[in-house]
């Protein structure tokens, strides 16, 4: 378990290092420098060039890039990312103050995809009613289709124009998260629907289905107790992308409800080129995926004790155990939809 | 009553003197500063909520660019002097009077008695000094490019008594007494003028203005409170003492969808940007639009002289009537928008109309036939085997610009002119206009002093036209820095427009409008020479 662990850990670090150099790499090719851009914000105003020299050289982007990208690396590790070229906050409280806003909206997202995107799934693959079953799994490539910014839009004009029941913009209170939660949890929702409801249908036809309904259980009882349990590894493997996609949806959902969170920073980072702060919020992204992804790792044997003995045997990561059921449910997806 | 959208035509010019003259006006008699019809008697009290279309990017007067900064910071600083929105003269602010030397390289200031800053401590010449040292010394140009243009040449402030400073600098800069007026020469309180420029950007600061920041958080809001006591508003105010509004309540609404629903729906007194799409449903809730012109340079192509066809003085002359600007206008913009007849937006100070500035396709053509330009294949011009094609460089800073752009793609093209848009984000556009990389490059710039003409297009500044001397432009250009009498200053400014012109160093296209959709409650929001806007006799009905 040791073992695995800090190889999980070594895996981890290099993820974080990765992303740290391709971002780096990607915004050192940007034609401008963020420095040039502020100071010809105002086209008429010439700027003397030795301003501009000098406040490079304060920024370090004077330095050949293997200087600038060594010093960044050391400051990052221990965890100072620089400031912002454009407001000039600190990294650190940019993400900071825009991270509980995000936090509180993501989970409350999540939350309600979870259950939204379980109920569907469940029932679907429940009922024994034939249209009612195709309808229930058509519903979530729907819901996988139809952009994030037009149903926020739709959902604002209704509910918050016309009935007046929520307000618009801003995230002081319960009542600004309602729309936004819901905007963000639709897609993902949709695709636990289709994972889920794939798996299911995939578990209902293996043998100890057979075997619990030779013994008398109920399809409720099989359905709750015995595939509900097995089917949502899949899903549970898919958790750290649902985070990643709930990261992105952010960036459309918060400026659409003005809500002042990570995801509208990286948006105006990336269109001001803040090298800093854009670099910050790639690597705690990364840093976000690689903990739920470890986390998932960890929480199999809780789901299915069989992939605690594949790991004794192998002292390695349960893919061979996992991989049939995952990709078995990835065919269904491809046939779902 | 539904308000129709009133535009705000000024045709300004600027005064030396409380009490200059006016000259070269060509006031077409339209409404002033923007502001919506009278509600009856002034009501003080109350909360304004306003949707900015993007986040304040610093609190600091002398580093704010965008407007959406300088409409949250402008509420809290006072100036030395304020410009009259309707004339472009220079009355006094925290400055009672003025006065200049010749050559304008001096300028002493005596400043009202009893201003406080919000943090108590009084406002003296030294805060002249500490602001204006700070800018130049600490804060620098990359941070503050306006604030230290607007100060070029400046050698240092003398502290006469403590109710007079002297301003010096080193070479004329006659524009100086007009930057007084704006809100990047604003006047901090010395502890904040002693600040970093990041540490001034966090917000709490102290100035002396109507307003008092009482929360800013960077990304989110900001909320301004009433300033107790305020008694030294500019003489450009309605009125006198304190703010009529208790609180300003600022959200970022970066979606304009939203903004407008907000506005209509009561959740919003007034909003940034409303676009021409929005106007029928802001004016149904009983709402209206407010616009104004931006001073400065229009919109408009700045060609590379250097560089492929536009190298052809006739093919620069040709370009100017072969836009048909009014169709722009009524395309893509809509009537908040006026064409361009200048290489000086119309409410810029100084402004004069020129005639070239009219469309007439066949006078394009002639010019182009004259130069050797002959039709070839499909319709475009040739010369030696040269095709009559240029791209222009250009950003999505303003949103109607695309469309602006292919519309006189067409235009161009029914004179046998073919035009190549080349799209970039902001940033490639400033690199590639520092590096040269570009035929022509497609912007505009505010600024309520026809100085900006030198900043555009002088020698010394950033030479986007690439051009060498220009002996009687650059004599020009100089002069207006030096003339410190206005009629004398204005008359320069005409020539240096037509010089422009007859230079091709400018094909100007549409003047840039701002648009401030507000609630039926709101009174008297007004606009600032520099179209941003006060909110010092804005006031809240019912």
């Amino acid at each position: 378990m040791v073992r695995y662990l800090v190889s999980r850990v070594l895996q981890a670090a290099g993820v974080l290092w990765a992303a740290f150099t391709v971002s780096f790499g990607v915004l050192y090719l940007l034609p401008s420098d963020p420095v040039s851009m502020a100071a010809s914000a105002d086209n008429g105003t010439p700027v003397d060039a030795a301003a501009i020299a000098e406040l490079q050289a304060r920024y370090g982007l004077d330095q050949p890039v293997w200087t600038q990208y060594r010093n960044a690396l050391g400051s990052a590790i221990r965890g100072d990312f620089g400031t912002s070229i454009s407001t000039g906050q600190s990294v650190t409280d940019a993400i900071g103050a825009a991270l509980p806003s995000t936090v509180v909206l993501a989970s409350t997202a999540l939350t309600a995809a979870v259950v939204g995107g379980t109920a569907v799934a469940l029932l679907a693959t429940y009922t024994r009613i034939g249209w009612l079953r195709n309808a229930l799994l058509s519903v979530p490539p729907l819901g996988v289709a139809v952009p994030t910014f037009w149903v926020g839009l739709i959902l604002l004009q209704v509910f918050s124009f016309r009935l007046k029941l929520v307000p618009a913009f801003g995230d002081q209170s319960i009542e600004h998260l309602i729309l936004p939660a819901i905007t963000l949890a639709l897609p993902v929702s949709a695709v636990i629907a289709q994972v889920l409801a794939a798996s299911l249908t995939s578990t209902w036809r293996q043998p100890f289905i057979e075997a619990a309904r030779a013994k008398g259980a109920s399809r409720l009882r099989i359905q709750m107790r015995h595939a509900l349990r097995l089917s949502s590894i899949p899903a549970f493997t898919i958790a750290g992308v649902l985070v990643g996609s709930l990261l992105a949806g952010s960036v459309v959902v918060e400026t659409v409800f003005s809500r002042a969170g990570i995801g509208r920073l990286t948006q105006m980072s990336v269109m001001a080129q803040d090298i800093p702060v854009v670099q910050g919020i790639v690597v705690f992204s990364a840093a976000v995926f690689v903990l739920v992804n470890l986390a998932v790792d960890l929480l199999y044997p809780l789901i299915d004790p069989r992939i605690v003995g594949a790991r004794r045997r192998q002292g390695v990561a349960p893919e061979v155990e996992r991989a049939p059921a995952a990709h078995d449910a990835d065919l269904e997806v491809k046939a779902l939809v | 009553m539904p308000l129709s959208s009133i535009t705000a035509s000024r045709r300004v010019v600027v005064a030396l003197t409380a009490s200059a003259l006016a000259v070269g006006l060509t006031a077409c008699g339209s409404d002033s500063s923007a502001a919506t019809p009278a509600g009856g008697t002034p009501q003080p009290g109350g909360t304004l909520r306003y949707g900015l279309s993007q986040a304040p990017t610093c609190a600091d007067p002398a580093q704010a660019g965008t407007n959406q900064t300088i409409y949250v910071a402008r509420q809290i600083v006072d100036s030395l002097t304020d410009q009259n929105p309707d004339t472009g003269e220079i009355v006094p602010w925290l400055a009672e009077s003025w006065d200049a030397n010749a050559d304008a390289t001096q300028f002493t200031f005596r400043l009202r008695d009893g201003v406080t800053f919000s943090d108590g401590t009084p406002f003296t010449a030294s805060s002249v000094k500490n602001n204006f040292d700070a800018i130049v010394h600490s804060i620098g140009g990359v941070k503050a490019p306006s604030a230290v243009g607007y100060l070029a040449g400046y050698t240092g402030t003398t502290v006469v008594d403590d109710h007079t400073a002297q301003v010096n600098f080193s070479a004329p800069n006659a524009p100086f007494l007009q930057a007084t007026a704006t809100l990047q020469l604003g006047l901090l309180s010395d502890k904040d003028a002693a600040k970093s420029a990041e540490e001034r950007c966090a917000g709490d600061l102290s100035a002396t203005g109507p307003f008092v920041l009482e929360d800013y958080q960077q990304d989110k809001s900001v909320t301004l409170v009433k300033r107790a006591g305020y008694s030294w508003g500019s003489d450009a105010f309605a009125h006198d003492g304190e703010a009529y509004l208790d609180r300003i309540e600022f959200s970022i609404v970066p979606e304009s969808g939203v903004r407008t629903g907000s506005l209509a729906s009561g959740q919003l007194d007034a909003i940034s940007d409303a676009l021409p799409q929005d106007a029928p449903q802001i004016e149904g809730a009983g709402g209206g639009i407010l616009t104004t012109s931006n001073p400065g340079i229009p919109f408009g192509f700045q060609p590379n002289v250097t560089r492929g066809v536009l190298t052809d003085p006739a093919v620069r002359a040709a370009l100017v009537p072969a836009i048909n600007r009014q169709e722009l206008v009524d395309t893509v913009l809509g009537p908040d928008f006026k064409p361009a007849t200048s290489t000086l937006a119309s409410a810029t100070p100084g402004y004069a109309a020129l005639d070239d500035v009219t469309y007439d396709p066949e006078n394009a053509q002639r010019i182009l036939d004259e130069a050797g330009w002959v039709p070839g294949a499909e319709g475009i011009r040739v010369k030696d085997g040269q095709q009559l094609s240029f791209p222009v460089l250009f950003s999505p800073v303003f949103a109607g610009n695309q469309a602006i752009l292919e519309l006189i793609q067409q235009q161009f093209r029914a004179v046998g002119v073919d035009l190549q848009l080349d799209l970039q984000s902001m940033p490639e556009q400033t690199a590639r206009q520092n590096s040269g990389e570009y035929e022509s490059s497609y912007y505009n710039s505010t600024r309520a002093d026809g100085d900006i003409l030198r900043t555009a297009f002088g020698l010394d500044g950033r030479n986007i036209n690439r051009r060498g001397p220009i002996p009687q432009l650059d004599e020009v250009l100089t002069a207006q820095l030096t003339t410190t009498d206005p009629a004398a200053r204005a008359e320069l400014i005409r020539q240096a427009q037509q010089l422009v012109l007859d230079d091709g160093l400018w094909i100007p296209t549409v003047e840039l409008s701002q648009a401030i959709g507000v609630g039926p409650n709101v009174q008297d929001l007004a606009f600032e020479a520099s179209a941003r806007l006060q909110f010092f006799d804005t006031w809240l009905s019912e």
